[in-house]
C-alpha cells in the first residue's frame, strides 16, 4: 500500500511517501513560509525523486486540525481532492495527535498532553495514552485557557508530559502552576513527522464521506458566536445551495 | 475536426463554490454553483473567514458533480483553470489548492486566471470577441473600465476611487433594511420610482475614467437620516430610482466618453452588477444612439454573478496564450489587470 501523508497545521510542513508501513521519503520544513506555495511543490518533487505516480497512491492521509485555519485547510482541500480525484482512501488524524505520538518511550499509563499556541493565553490541546501500542485519546481536544487546562490536570503522582512550543506567554502561565506534576517533553517532539501520520493511519478507517470532511478547527468563527447569542436555536442545517 | 478542448475550471474568489467544464471556450458543459449567500446574509455581509469553511465543505462534492453533469472523465480534459486572485485570499486558497491536486493527480496544465478577465469573458457565451474591445466591469468588489487591444491584453482605463458600485447598493440597501445582497431589491423598486432626489454624479465631468461612489452613498444615507428625524417617511422606491439613476448616469457617462476617445469594436457590460435591468437599459440605449457602430456584449443574467463557466471561457484563451502556472501557485487577493 502506498501511502502520501502530509501535515501543513503550524508552521511546520511536513511530507511522506510510504510503503508498506516503511518510510520511503520525507520532507519537514520547519518555516514560517506560506504553505500554499510549498505543499504541493514538495509533494511533487518527492514523488519525482522516488519515481511515484500519482495514480499509484493508495491512500492519503492528512493532519486535518486543530492549528492555525489556513494551514489546516490547505492540507485538508489538498487531500480530500486528491482522494476524490484518484478515488483513493482518505484517512484524518489530529495534528494535536501527531506530535503526542511523538512521545513514545514511556510506560503505558503515562499522560501526554500536547497543545498549540491558540493566541491570547488560549490553547488547543489534547491528551492521550499508549495503549497496546496504539495511541488513545483519554482528555477530548478542546479550545481552553492554557493554566485552565493546566490546573484540570490528573494530580495522582505521575507526572505529565506536555508536548508543545511555548511561547513567552505560555511560559509564564506555566510556572504559576504548582499542583500538578508535569515535565516538559523535549524541543525535538514538537516537530510533526509525516511518517508518524502514516503510522497512525493504520489502524483509522479510511473516511466515509469525504466531501463532507472538514477541519477540525475546534473552534466556531467569531462571527457565528456572535450570531448565535443573538438567535439562540436558528442554526440551520445548511446554509450552502446549489444555484 | 480537431480534438476537443475540456477545460475544468475552479472559482471561489467570494461566497460562491463554481467548479464548470467547458469546451472550445464557448460551451458551457457543466457549471456548478454553490452560493453561500444565506449565510452571509445573517452577518449583513460576506464574512472570509466563514467564506473559506464554506468553500471546503463543498468543493470536492461541485468537482464530482461537474464532471458526471458534464458527461466527461479526467481523461477526456485538456486543462484545469482556476481563478487565483483578485478576491478573498482564505476562499481563493480553497480553489487554488484544489485545482493544484486535479492537476497533479492527473499530469494536467494549470491555467491562472483573473477573476475579472472570467467577467468579461461570460460575454463569450453570447458573441465571438473582437479586438479592439472595451468592458465594463461592474461588481461587488469591482467598477473598472478595461481596454482589450487584443486578445488576453488587459489594460485598465479606469476604476473605483473607494466603493466599487455593488458595494454602494449593499450600503444603502442596508439603511432601507433590504437584506444583502441589495442590487436585486433596489433595482426592482427603482423600476417603480422616479429620480425625486437628484444625488450626487461623481466625477461625471472629472477627465478621468476613475469612479467614486462614496459621495453618493454618504449624501443618500444623510437623506434618510435627516427624514427620520424630522419623523418624515420618504418614498422607498423614489429613494432606490434616483440613487440608481445617479449610479447609472456615472457609468454611461465615463463609458461613453471611454468609447469616444478609444473607439473599439466591441463593448462587453459584464459582472455581478451588470445583472441590474436599469444599467442594463441604459447602456443598451446609449449604444444604440451614440455608439451604433460599436457592437453591445452583455454578458447572461445567470453567468453575471460569480461562475467558474467564464473562469473556463478565459482560461481557453489564456491557455492558447500559453498561459501556465506551476504547483507553487499561490492566491493573489490584490491581482489586478
Ligand atoms: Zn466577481
Amino acid at each position: 500500500m502506498k501511502i502520501l501523508a502530509m501535515d501543513t497545521s503550524n508552521h511546520p510542513l511536513s511530507v511522506a511517501l510510504v510503503e508498506d508501513w516503511q518510510l520511503v521519503a520525507e520532507t519537514t520544513l520547519n518555516l514560517a513560509k506560506n504553505h500554499s506555495v510549498y505543499l504541493m511543490p514538495t509533494i511533487e518533487s518527492l514523488m519525482k525523486s522516488v519515481d511515484w505516480q500519482p495514480e499509484q497512491l493508495d491512500r492519503v492521509v492528512v493532519a486535518h486540525g486543530p492549528g492555525s485555519y489556513t494551514g489546516v485547510r490547505i492540507a485538508v482541500t489538498t487531500a480530500k481532492t486528491l482522494a476524490t480525484t484518484l478515488d483513493i482512501e482518505l484517512v484524518g488524524i489530529s495534528s494535536l495527535k501527531l506530535i503526542a505520538a511523538n512521545v513514545t518511550t514511556f510506560a503505558p499509563e503515562q499522560l501526554i498532553v500536547s497543545f498549540f499556541d491558540a493566541r491570547r493565553g488560549n490553547v488547543f490541546a489534547g491528551g492521550y495514552q499508549w495503549v497496546s501500542g496504539k495511541l488513545v485519546t483519554s482528555i477530548p481536544e478542546k479550545h481552553v485557557a492554557f493554566n485552565s487546562m493546566l490546573n484540570a490536570l490528573p494530580s495522582e503522582n505521575r507526572s505529565t508530559i506536555l508536548v508543545g512550543e511555548l511561547n513567552d506567554g505560555l511560559e509564564e502561565q506555566l510556572k504559576n502552576v504548582t499542583a500538578t506534576q508535569f515535565k516538559m517533553a523535549p524541543e525535538n517532539t514538537t516537530i510533526p513527522s509525516a511518517y508518524q501520520l502514516a503510522l497512525l493511519s493504520k489502524q483509522e478507517t479510511p473516511v466515509k464521506d469525504i466531501d463532507g470532511f472538514v477541519p477540525n478547527y475546534l473552534r466556531m468563527t467569531e462571527a457565528e458566536v456572535e450570531w448565535q447569542k443573538l438567535h439562540p436555536g436558528e442554526s440551520k442545517q445548511s446554509y450552502v445551495r446549489e444555484v | 475536426m480537431g480534438e476537443r478542448n475540456l477545460i475544468l475550471a475552479f472559482e471561489s474568489s467570494c461566497d460562491e463554490t463554481s467548479i464548470a467544464v467547458v469546451e472550445d471556450g464557448r460551451t458551457i458543459l457543466s457549471n456548478i454553483i454553490a452560493t453561500q449567500i444565506d449565510s452571509h446574509k445573517r452577518f449583513g455581509g460576506v464574512v472570509p473567514e466563514v467564506a473559506s469553511r464554506h468553500h471546503i465543505e463543498q468543493v470536492t462534492r461541485c468537482l464530482k458533480e461537474a464532471l458526471s453533469k458534464a458527461n466527461v472523465t479526467y481523461a477526456d480534459l485538456t486543462a484545469v483553470a482556476v481563478t487565483y486572485g483578485p478576491g478573498l485570499v482564505g476562499a481563493l486558497l480553497i480553489g487554488v489548492t484544489a485545482a493544484k491536486a486535479v492537476a497533479f493527480a492527473h499530469h494536467l496544465p494549470l491555467i491562472p486566471v483573473n477573476h475579472m478577465a472570467g467577467h468579461i469573458y461570460a460575454g463569450r457565451f453570447v458573441s465571438d470577441f473582437e479586438f479592439p474591445q472595451m468592458a465594463l466591469l461592474v461588481s461587488g468588489g469591482h467598477t473598472e473600465l478595461v481596454y482589450i487591444e487584443s486578445e488576453n491584453d488587459f489594460k485598465i482605463l479606469g476604476e473605483t476611487r473607494d466603493d466599487a458600485a455593488g458595494e454602494a447598493y449593499d450600503k444603502i440597501g442596508r439603511v432601507l433594511g433590504v437584506t444583502y445582497p441589495a442590487g436585486k431589491t433596489i433595482d426592482q423598486w427603482a423600476h417603480q420610482g422616479e429620480d425625486t432626489f437628484d444625488f450626487p454624479r461623481a466625477m461625471e465631468k472629472d477627465a478621468s475614467y476613475d469612479f467614486s461612489f462614496s459621495g453618493l452613498k454618504s449624501s443618500f444615507i444623510n437623506t434618510v437620516h435627516n427624514a427620520e428625524q424630522r419623523k418624515v417617511t420618504l418614498n422607498k422606491e423614489d429613494l432606490a430610482a434616483s440613487f440608481q439613476q445617479s449610479v447609472v448616469d456615472v457609468l454611461a457617462e465615463k463609458t461613453d466618453r471611454a468609447l469616444d476617445r478609444f473607439p473599439v469594436k466591441q463593448l462587453v457590460l459584464a459582472g455581478g452588477v451588470a445583472a441590474n435591468l436599469g444599467l442594463r437599459e441604459r447602456i443598451e440605449r446609449d449604444m444604440h444612439q451614440k455608439h451604433p457602430a460599436t457592437k453591445l456584449i452583455m454578458a447572461p443574467i445567470k453567468l453575471c454573478g460569480d461562475n467558474a463557466a467564464m473562469i473556463g471561457a478565459a482560461g481557453y484563451v489564456a491557455y492558447q496564450h500559453q498561459k501556465r502556472a506551476q504547483m507553487d501557485l499561490n492566491a493573489e487577493p490584490g491581482l489586478s489587470f
